[in-house]
């Protein structure tokens, strides 16, 4: 480090730091710490599932309700998104605007196809009679599922207001702080859906 | 200073790209490897539960569970760019201190919950009716 060193007439060194600690990585740590606070609150509505998700109070159960086909083309779109962000980051790093912003528009598509099914889905459970107040089991799904669509949803508006950012100002090192965050914050997401689709839905067709 | 010049040149150097570090950088071929992962690692769960696979249930939801496990650590070191000295290892810190607060959360629910419903008092019809 560009530190300088004095001596002092009683001989003890003293360090002057030349240099500011960087901002952009207390942001980083900081974002992180977030994230791990929503995994908190994830985990508390998996754990929430895990207890009701077997209480149907004589309704349907998730193997009546769940089409796994439609699951996966949303996995799919979803990890189909988080890939694209990869290469938006790769374009960001070689300080290509245009390409950036291509591929931050693609995963936005995906993020935005992810939402359209999810809200079908929903239209559909909900036309059924399959709505969230119908059985403690749908009451818990609805909450696990609709935070993390709530997620989504906000992350995509962040994803537009960042694409808006970068086409008026470029890549500039506030944009890239911020492009970075969100990136973070949709690889998330993504995990959160691993646990998602794993553990309501493939579980739960199981039974 | 002058006396040290190998080390300033370094230092710039780690300088010039300092404000990626957090997340870390990835690289192409990282995200590629993930991505091929990822989607192994989800084609198998779909098709283990929707094409009635393995005979045992209880079998099936432990693989379910174990490659989601899996899938996810997949998706913190490519996507994330998850390791052990980003922030000075603070990343992995809180990380491991979620995961701590995650298992107890999770484990300590369904257990005490699973617990509670089997020992509850078997209802009768009289009984519900009387319910407050």
């Amino acid at each position: 480090m560009s530190a300088t060193q004095v001596h002092n007439p009683d001989g003890k060194p003293v360090f002057y730091l030349k240099e500011d600690h960087h901002p952009e990585n207390s942001t980083m740590l900081g974002f992180w710490l977030y994230l791990m606070s929503d995994c908190l609150i994830f985990a508390v509505l998996f754990a929430t599932h895990g207890v009701l998700g077997r209480n149907y109070a004589a309704g349907p159960s998730p193997a009546d309700l769940f089409d796994l086909n439609l699951v996966a083309i949303n996995t799919a779109m979803l990890l189909l998104s988080s890939i694209t962000y990869g290469f938006a980051m790769l374009q960001m790093e070689r300080n290509a605007k245009m390409e950036t912003l291509v591929w931050l528009g693609i995963t936005g598509i995906f993020g935005a196809a992810f939402l359209g099914l999810e809200l079908y889905e929903f239209y559909h459970l909900i036309l059924e009679g399959a709505g969230p107040t119908r059985s403690a089991f749908l009451s818990s799904f609805f909450t696990l599922v609709g935070t993390h669509g709530l997620h989504v949803t906000f992350g995509t508006i962040w994803l537009i207001t960042l694409m808006v950012q970068v086409k008026k100002r470029g890549l500039t090192p506030e944009n890239r702080r911020r492009l970075m965050c969100l990136s973070m914050f949709w690889h998330f997401l993504d995990v959160i859906w691993i646990g998602v689709f794993s553990f309501v839905y493939l579980l739960g067709v199981l039974g | 200073m002058s006396a040290n010049p190998t080390h300033e040149s370094a230092h710039d150097a780690h300088h010039a790209h300092s404000d990626g570090h957090g997340a870390g950088h990835g690289s192409f071929r990282g995200y590629m490897i993930g991505f091929v992962l990822s989607i192994i690692l989800t084609a198998i769960p779909f098709w283990l539960v929707m094409g009635d696979v393995l005979d045992s249930k209880l079998f099936t939801a432990v693989l379910v569970m174990a490659i989601g496990v899996v899938q996810i650590v997949v998706h913190m070191v490519y996507f994330l760019h998850m390791n052990t000295r980003s922030e000075g290892g603070w990343t992995m810190m809180a990380l491991i201190f979620t995961l701590i607060i995650v298992g107890i959360a999770l484990a300590g629910s369904l257990w005490v919950m699973h617990h509670l419903n089997a020992n509850m008092m078997p209802m009768t019809h009289e009984m519900m009716k009387n319910m407050p």
